[in-house]
């Protein structure tokens, strides 16, 4: 889990697992069985640039831990 | 790249510019020899990548072959500058009548080669340009019309030298040109070019350096003259400096790198979009002891920062840490932030209990600030010169050093100075009540 983002991503309201992985410029977002998940080790990584939020509103959310 | 005495005199001979009679050695032995060659009296010249070499005693005269035998064994073993002395040339002695120097560089601001002739010689010409600036005449040159006859005439004329001479002179003139637009030199300079006492014109030392931009297209010609590319440090980088390049390497975003490795014991974290070197200057100016350099800039990401903020934090020897960065190191301020704090709760380090002086502006500032914040970190923001950051970590150092003579443990020390270092007192004692009050004033 990151330090200073948390991100979260409900696979089931993102539906399109590879687009959310293209769109993510700091690759918080990869695929696992057909379904997508966020890499936690890349959390930190998040410029906050809302890509996957506008792709998929209800879905993502990230929240500053700080 | 910095080419070596012989080198720089191997290319000179390919454009006919003329030198004394020379042979290189590599033992002292091979030195005996070649002075015996020469008619039993030469010049030992230490082969070094560095300048100073003849204050710091690489140039010796030997008047016998078993004397060159002793100076090249002691030449050898020298350092200049950290460099070592790979070969020795031995070299003609010449009859001097006058020590002259010419040189061809890059004035940046006119964008174009220039050309610098003195009459004296010997002697570092920027001592010269500065105690007497008439001695020296500077000749521009436009690349779409390069070299012309009178503009070498003109240069020539400048040092009024005998007939003869001034005409030899014109033609070494000509020949620097071409060789340094050939070779993509940044610096083709001849001090001493002598004039004999029978009247020739001869480059008595040589250095030139070649654009490392413009290897590429030089490398090959050169290493068909047997000179190779080299590393312009004079020494393997440390265990310290290689991982630092790993992380450098580990994304191509940005900079977090660039590290060189010193001793001392105030780690830095620098990037200011040139401003690192001016704030490392200043804190050796101020009389501190830096870790190490390093470079920040270009928005890394937070991995890159915390790979270095953690080699920086756990080099031996650290005891504080100076994070400085402005604008114009192009980097956002939070990611910086996260990288370091990252790195500091990876190893067991309390930031809140750690001396640190963070310096960070630029953009997502807020952000920085808000996680510096949380983990009990002062902050100073861009009202704050990146100079009084430099001056207030080397204070800090200073306060961890006294207390550690005093007989605490560095840890105490350092949980100590990292509270004092966030008083209002430790900031006005340090730059003064004005400054501390515009830098602190809202914080």
């Amino acid at each position: 889990m990151g330090v200073f983002v948390k991100v979260e991503v409900n696979p089931e309201k993102c539906k399109e697992a590879e687009k959310l992985v293209e769109i993510c410029p700091v690759d918080i977002f990869a695929v696992k069985d057909g379904k997508v998940v966020v890499v936690e080790e890349n959390e930190d990584e998040c410029t906050f640039c809302n890509l996957c939020v506008q792709y998929c509103p209800e879905g993502v959310k990230y929240t500053k831990l700080y | 790249m910095r080419l070596y005495e012989y080198e720089s005199k191997m290319l000179l001979e390919k454009y006919g510019i003329p030198l004394p009679k020379r042979i290189l050695v590599k033992t002292p032995e091979e030195a005996a020899k070649a002075v015996e060659e020469l008619g039993g009296k030469a010049v030992i010249k230490a082969q070094v990548l560095t300048g100073g070499r003849g204050k710091a005693g690489g140039i010796k005269i030997a008047n016998s072959p078993e004397e060159a035998k002793k100076l090249t064994e002691e030449i050898l073993k020298m350092k200049i500058n950290d460099f070592p002395v790979v070969a020795v040339l031995v070299e003609e002695l010449l009859n001097i009548d006058k020590e002259l120097f010419l040189a061809c560089t890059y004035d940046e601001v006119a964008k174009q080669r220039i050309m610098l002739i003195s009459d004296a010689g010997g002697v570092d010409i920027n001592e010269v340009v500065e105690k007497d600036p008439s001695r020296v005449y500077r000749e521009w040159f436009n690349p779409f019309y390069g070299m012309m006859a009178f503009k070498a005439k003109k240069m020539a004329d400048f040092l009024k030298l005998p007939k003869d001479a001034d005409r030899a002179l014109q033609s070494v003139i000509m020949r620097l040109y071409n060789l340094a637009v050939d070779y993509d030199t940044t610096l083709a300079e001849i001090n001493p070019l002598v004039l004999t006492k029978d009247g020739k014109i001869v480059a008595a030392d040589a250095h030139i350096e070649i654009e490392d931009d413009a290897m590429y297209r030089q490398q090959q010609r050169l290493e068909g003259m047997g000179i190779h590319d080299r590393p312009s440090t004079p020494r393997e980088p440390t265990e310290f400096e290689k991982l630092a390049e790993e992380n450098d390497m580990s994304d191509h975003r940005g900079v977090a790198g660039r590290a060189i490795d010193f001793g001392g014991s105030l780690g830095c974290i620098i990037g200011a979009g040139g401003g690192s070197l001016t704030t490392f200057d200043a804190i050796l100016r101020y009389g501190g002891n830096p870790a190490n350099y390093c470079e920040v800039g270009g928005n890394p990401p937070v991995k890159k920062v915390y790979g270095l903020a953690k080699l920086v934090l756990s080099k031996p020897g650290v005891k504080g840490l100076l994070v400085c960065h402005n604008v114009y190191s192009n980097s956002r301020v939070d990611l910086v932030a996260r990288g370091v704090i990252k790195a500091m709760l990876d190893l067991g380090i309390n930031p809140a209990e750690y001396p640190v002086v963070y310096r960070g502006a630029g953009a997502f500032e807020e952000d920085g600030y808000a996680i510096l914040r949380k983990y009990g970190v002062r902050y100073y923001d861009r009202r704050l010169g990146m100079d009084q950051a430099a001056k207030l970590a080397v204070e800090m150092l200073k306060l961890i050093e006294e207390k550690e003579k005093e007989g605490k443990s560095l840890e105490e020390a350092q949980k100590e100075v990292a509270q004092y270092i966030k008083t209002e007192e430790f900031v006005k004692k340090v730059l003064g009540e004005e400054v501390a009050k515009k830098v602190l004033e809202g914080l």
